[in-house]
């Protein structure tokens, strides 16, 4: 642009007599700001109040009941339209008196991967780009625990292999999550029942939290999510395994629509060895207590007083 | 000049590291993106409420567990068993039960040590008491105490079910072969696709469906090694 009198003027709003007219309005910046505002008033108030609502979101944790309820109404008919079949998009809030805690029995895993699938299965994951929320860490047993060793991409014709133990790694559900506190969005925290969730409506994609996990368990939607409708599985919790979009991060939520529901975890139920256990914390009568009380239980990166609530133990 | 040497060296040092060939394990191509729709053997079946009955009381609701995996055709054993006296001489099985191959503190057991002699039916305890084949964990528990205690507390072996609720057990039987306990190995799932092949500009890129390794199929239609009897 040519560096005019006129031009300065018209850019800074400084010189009324030298602004520019267009249908007898002065365009200086107090009157283009106000057009702008009011075309934008006249573009929402033209649109459907599920498209405002949609434009204009509030944070998960502030809607009330009903405003939850018509965002799950709302987001349900997307994504039937979407998979071609009903869903069931459940906002089931955290029960009181429950706070969950998995253990992994390291002494049993062989390292079939057969956790890492079901929990894409049943957690709705990308098939293409491919996102699986459980890595199986082969390690060597001569060396003991040691992620810079460890190989996830093994693929021997049988496992176990008797140089080897295997340690999968997922969410680690902390106490206290990095991941929580550098976000700057507050688009993920952790539920009273000690799930940390994410909202894929509020992330922005900066991937800062993904930098602070320790345990590298968060992943991101670097394309376009690719989930065929016939693999799809219906039954959905907003904070889960409803459809994500590109540009969001996920994770392990120790599946929320199942566990709310009282039922096990994915992961638990496929496990061909009974190496994955889960239950509520604040029961010393449940299997999870037990096995926190008899067994030997650590945590992975304990120095880092992350506090996860995923124990790994050794049952023999 | 020094300059320009230094650059070409950085250049071709570059390249040389650039060129190196991907390290891929042995086995599945590594950029193929395996989903669970690939392994309809493993995923397609879900019997993870089999066997919890929400009315159960007593033991039935604290070890809710499926039906022993017979052999097909083979119980009730006294349907033959019942036509002649049983044999209590320790000896190998020639004219029946030959495929079977115990591996199991054989040297001081034999069958009848576990099977009943005059009741085929049922299983006995070292005491003599006669239990039934859905009963069969005690009849493991007299020696494998500690494994006993964990799996009734729910520590040792698969639950599936209701966390809160009916959880449904599994027989010993169901995953060690009492004739030959060790867990079998099995082949496992393909790795997870290295970051360098995710790209994807809009849909699939590859389908792993039309390209399986055979040792793929192989796995989809031979599951669970372990159970086979």
């Amino acid at each position: 642009m040519a560096d005019t009198p006129a031009n300065r003027n018209a850019c800074t709003g400084t010189g009324p007599e030298a602004s520019p007219e267009i249908l007898g309005l002065s365009l200086d910046r107090r009157n283009f700001l106000t057009a702008v505002g009011l075309a934008a008033a006249g573009v929402l108030a033209g649109c459907s109040s599920e498209a405002r609502e949609k434009y204009l979101q509030k944070h998960f944790l502030e809607l009330s009941p009903q405003e939850v309820e018509r965002r799950l109404s709302r987001l349900s008919a997307e994504y039937a339209k979407q998979l071609g079949q009903p869903v069931n998009l459940s906002g089931t809030t955290a029960r009181p008196g429950v706070v969950f805690g998995y253990a992994l029995d390291l002494s049993r895993c062989i390292g079939c991967r057969r956790c890492v699938y079901a929990c894409v299965k049943e957690n709705n994951q990308s098939r293409d780009p491919q996102i699986q929320w459980i890595r199986v860490l082969e390690m060597e047993k001569a060396r003991g625990i040691d992620f810079e060793g460890a190989n996830p991409y093994y693929d021997p014709d049988k496992v176990p292999d008797p140089e080897h133990f295997y340690v999968p790694v997922a969410c680690q559900q902390c106490r206290h999550p990095q991941c929580t506190t550098v976000c700057p969005v507050g688009a993920t925290w952790q539920e009273p029942d000690g799930i940390v969730v994410i909202d894929y409506d509020w992330c922005i994609g900066c991937r800062c939290c993904m930098a602070a996990c320790p345990y590298g368990a968060r992943r991101f939607n670097w394309g376009e999510p690719h989930l065929p409708s016939a693999e799809a599985n219906p039954t959905m919790h907003y904070l889960g395994n409803r459809p994500r979009t590109r540009g969001v991060a996920e994770k392990c939520t120790f599946c929320v629509q199942r566990t709310r529901d009282g039922r096990y975890p994915a992961c638990v139920e496929i496990c061909p060895v009974g190496a994955r256990k889960f239950g509520n914390l604040l029961d010393p009568e449940d299997e999870i207590s037990r096995i926190l009380r008899e067994k030997r239980v650590f945590v992975l990166k304990a120095e880092l007083k992350t506090e996860p609530k995923f124990y790994y133990f050794y049952g023999i | 000049m020094l300059v320009m040497a230094g650059v070409t060296v950085l250049v071709i040092l570059v390249s040389i590291i650039r060129s190196q060939p991907v390290v891929t394990p042995a086995g599945a191509p590594a950029d193929k993106a395996y989903g669970p729709a690939d392994f309809p053997a493993v995923y397609a079946k879900d019997d993870a409420l089999v066997g919890i009955d929400s009315n159960a009381t007593g033991e039935a609701k604290a070890f809710a567990v499926p039906a022993p995996p017979f052999s097909e055709g083979v119980f009730p054993c006294m349907e033959c068993h019942s036509g002649f006296a049983p044999n209590p001489e320790r000896r190998p099985l020639e004219a029946m039960h030959g495929d079977i191959v115990l591996q199991h503190d054989e040297k001081n057991r034999w069958c009848l040590d576990c099977h009943d002699a005059n009741d085929r039916n049922q299983l006995h305890l070292a005491n003599g008491t006669l239990i039934p084949f859905t009963e069969s964990y005690r009849l493991c528990g007299q020696c494998h105490g500690t494994q006993f205690r964990d799996w009734r507390s729910g520590i040792h072996g698969k639950r599936t079910g209701y966390w809160d609720g009916h959880k449904r057990y599994l027989l010993c039987v169901n995953c060690h072969n009492p004739h030959s306990p060790r867990f079998a190995p099995l082949q496992p799932l393909p790795p997870p696709i290295r970051p360098q092949f995710l790209r994807s500009s809009d849909g699939p890129v590859t389908t792993a469906a039309s390209t399986q390794r055979s040792s793929v199929s192989a796995a989809k239609e031979a599951d669970h090694g372990g159970h086979a009897r």
